[in-house]
């Protein structure tokens, strides 16, 4: 118990009340309006987003364009589930949760069918995988959203509206981030088996084909109410800094306490050298689909957060050019520092989407594409690991037991040889 | 038996069979890499595999470890048939092996090094990471003192803080077996141990090699190119030439097989002897 009280966890959780105090009293005394809380609202939101990218980039080695695939994924489907539920169709809610809960139940069952034979192929997999995830959201449309829609439209009435908007909201953010889960866990299976630099030209395909699908929503898909490239409009505007600084936190722990456990490590080990740490017994293959999903779950987060945040959603807002909005974060940060990446999240949108806005010319953004490839080639050049380095503060920083007073004991003859 | 030499000790041979190789075949494309391949090793043994470069013994050992599939053959440790099965989980069944080029996580800890090879055995799971509960917190104490006290048998005990790829080389290579038994192996498979060192340190790799065979209770397979090491260690020795076995012995009468020398020096040595 005593190592939970550590300072740096005493200052960090200090830290983090003062900022969300002070701009919950800026808030609620009105001294920042709506584009400045936007503003905020949106840093944090890239930097979960850039979180998320840091852990399968810059902790587990694999070079990934599809964080903005997962953004979107979160995004439409928290938006999704409220829009509907505020127009009185609970229907979304049951797909998403109870369809994403049955998707994990029955991805148990495959996995431990699974493990029964030897030598099953990727591809095999991943049929499994695919055809399992297929029935839980077709039982989920058809035999779950008749009885049960009534049943928890009916059990949320019955709370005070205040809050059941609030539990509507935790849902959707939920049912976002499950399933950008669930589409990098389908997407990991097969491509991350690939070499890394195809890796990453998947990872753009798969933004590519999301912006197209979100292009089509009214279309193509079954979802009018997206309206496709128009945009979706009318999502309710629930996002509050509670929501903001809980989601952002959530995060930060999260990561960090995964990085420092056993499974962090094997997930740094896989970055270092993959053949090694597939021959000292770590599971590469598991590794890289873990570190995919979770970074994805975060972009998933992120998306429904900034749905509630902007109430409007456009496919041209996730297309492949924003996707690198992350991986310059990412690299100016550092590769491998929370820190750095939450930092320059802030500073980014801070900057280019807050400062810059205000004091330049209509036209700047059209110089945008010209000016980050130029700042992101002279970092790689001048310092390439990042401002930050691998820098963190205390609380993220790895603790690195104590040297034990040296033993009596000598071991080894190997010991008096090396004295 | 096949894939052993005649004349070993009776009590050797009664001992249970570790490691049972069988006919191992394997191409690379049209590149016969091993041929008809047989070792069978018994627990406790300290075997040398030797033979001039492109021998085909590293091959041997990433076929053993999965790292390739064997094109044709068996191999089987404890009786478990091992073809088939990915890397990891050959690892997990309690087979070691270090790198020819030494592979370490170079720009983690020495600790880390060691504690990522207990990951298989970490004994908790994805959820006690998130929310950091007791029993991670258990663990990962548990984990750091058995890492710790391995690095001391090693000698790395007060540089466990340091960076992996800052160390002398000799100490890398000690790290790097201090790793491959961090996961409480039974088969260990070294390769080239005593590439890059000096006479010295040779006599010191001896002495760590005897000394972990003891007190882990290992059967090890040692591939070699430095014949004063195999020479000194090794109970007997397999000596392959183009992916084949030219000869099996007891390292006395490996030393003076013709086709051995042959091997090694070419065929005028074996004609001015």
């Amino acid at each position: 118990m005593m190592q939970r009280f550590r300072k740096p966890n005493v200052y960090f959780i200090a830290g983090g009340l003062l900022v969300f105090v002070v701009v919950q009293v800026l808030l609620s005394a009105g001294l920042l309006n709506d584009y400045w809380r936007g503003i905020i609202f949106w840093g944090a939101a890239i930097s979960m987003v850039a979180l998320g990218l840091n852990l399968i980039y810059g902790f587990n080695g694999q070079f990934s364009l599809g964080q903005y695939g997962f953004y979107a994924i979160g995004a439409y489907t928290s938006a999704d589930i409220t829009y509907r539920w505020v127009r009185g169709d609970p229907s979304a809610i049951v797909v998403v949760l109870f369809g994403s809960l049955l998707t994990l139940g029955l991805y148990v069952g495959v996995a431990a069918f699974l493990r029964r034979f030897y030598g099953v192929t990727v591809m095999a997999r991943f049929t499994f995988y695919i055809l399992a995830t297929v029935l839980a959201f077709v039982v989920a449309v058809t035999l779950l959203v008749p009885w049960l829609g009534p049943l928890i439209a009916a059990g949320l009435h019955a709370l005070p509206d205040a809050v059941s908007q609030q539990v509507v909201f935790f849902i959707a953010l939920v049912g976002g981030a499950s399933l950008a889960g669930i589409a990098s866990f389908l997407f990991g299976i097969p491509v991350l088996e690939l070499g890394s630099d195809y890796f990453g030209i998947a990872t753009l395909g798969f933004t590519i084909i999301i912006k197209v699908l979100l292009d089509n929503t009214d279309t193509l898909l079954p979802f009018p109410e997206m309206k496709g490239a128009r945009g979706m409009i009318g999502i309710p505007s629930w996002t509050t800094w509670v929501w903001v600084f809980s989601s952002l936190m959530l995060v930060i722990v999260v990561m960090r306490n995964i990085l420092h456990s056993s499974v962090g490590r094997a997930i740094v080990s896989v970055r270092e050298d993959e053949r090694a740490a597939e021959l000292v017994g770590i599971d590469v293959a598991t590794t890289k689909v873990l570190a995919f999903v979770l970074g994805s779950v975060f972009a998933g987060l992120a998306g429904g957060i900034r749905a509630h945040d902007l109430a409007f959603l456009h496919p041209q807002n996730f297309n492949f050019i924003k996707s690198f909005d992350p991986l310059i974060i990412v690299v100016f940060g550092g590769l491998g520092s929370m820190t750095g990446t939450i930092i320059t999240g802030f500073f980014w949108i801070f900057l280019l989407e807050g400062v810059l806005r205000l004091y330049l010319p209509q036209g700047f953004e059209t110089w945008r594409l010209v000016v980050y490839p130029l700042v992101l080639l002279l970092m790689m050049l001048l310092r390439p690991e990042g401002l930050f380095g691998r820098y963190e503060i205390p609380f993220l920083r790895r603790v690195l037991p104590p040297l034990p007073p040296k033993s009596e004991v000598a071991t080894t003859p190997t010991e008096e040889v090396r004295a | 038996m096949k894939g052993r030499p005649d004349g070993l000790s009776p009590e050797v041979e009664a001992r249970p069979v570790v490691l049972e190789m069988e006919g191992v075949t394997h191409f690379f494309g049209n590149l016969r890499a091993v041929y008809n391949f047989d070792l069978t090793l018994r627990h406790g043994e300290l075997v040398g595999l030797i033979g001039p470069n492109g021998a085909g013994k590293t091959t041997i050992f990433n076929l053993i470890t999965g790292v390739y599939q064997a094109t044709q053959g068996h191999i089987r440790y404890k009786g478990v048939n091992l073809l088939g099965l990915p890397s990891h989980e050959i690892i997990q069944m309690g087979i070691a092996r270090t790198f020819q080029n030494i592979r370490l996580f170079a720009n983690l800890t020495v600790l880390d090094n060691v504690r990522i090879a207990y990951h298989p055995h970490a004994g908790y799971g994805l959820m006690d990471s998130i929310l950091h509960t007791r029993r991670f917190r258990e663990k990962e104490a548990e984990m750091a003192q058995q890492a710790q006290e391995f690095l001391e048998i090693f000698g790395l005990g007060d540089r466990r803080n340091d960076i992996a790829g800052s160390l002398p080389y000799g100490l890398q290579r000690r790290l790097e077996i201090a790793r491959a038994l961090a996961a409480y192996p039974r088969l260990l498979l070294l390769d080239e141990p005593a590439a890059g060192m000096n006479p010295q340190e040779i006599d010191e790799l001896m002495e760590l090699i005897h000394f972990i065979r003891d007190r882990f209770d290992l059967t090890i397979l040692l591939v070699e190119h430095r014949m004063r090491l195999v020479m000194n260690i090794c109970e007997w020795i397999t000596v392959m030439d183009f992916g084949e076995i030219i000869a099996r012995g007891l390292p006395a009468e490996v030393r003076s097989d013709p086709h051995v020398i042959e091997a090694y020096l070419g065929r005028q040595a074996v004609e001015i002897k």
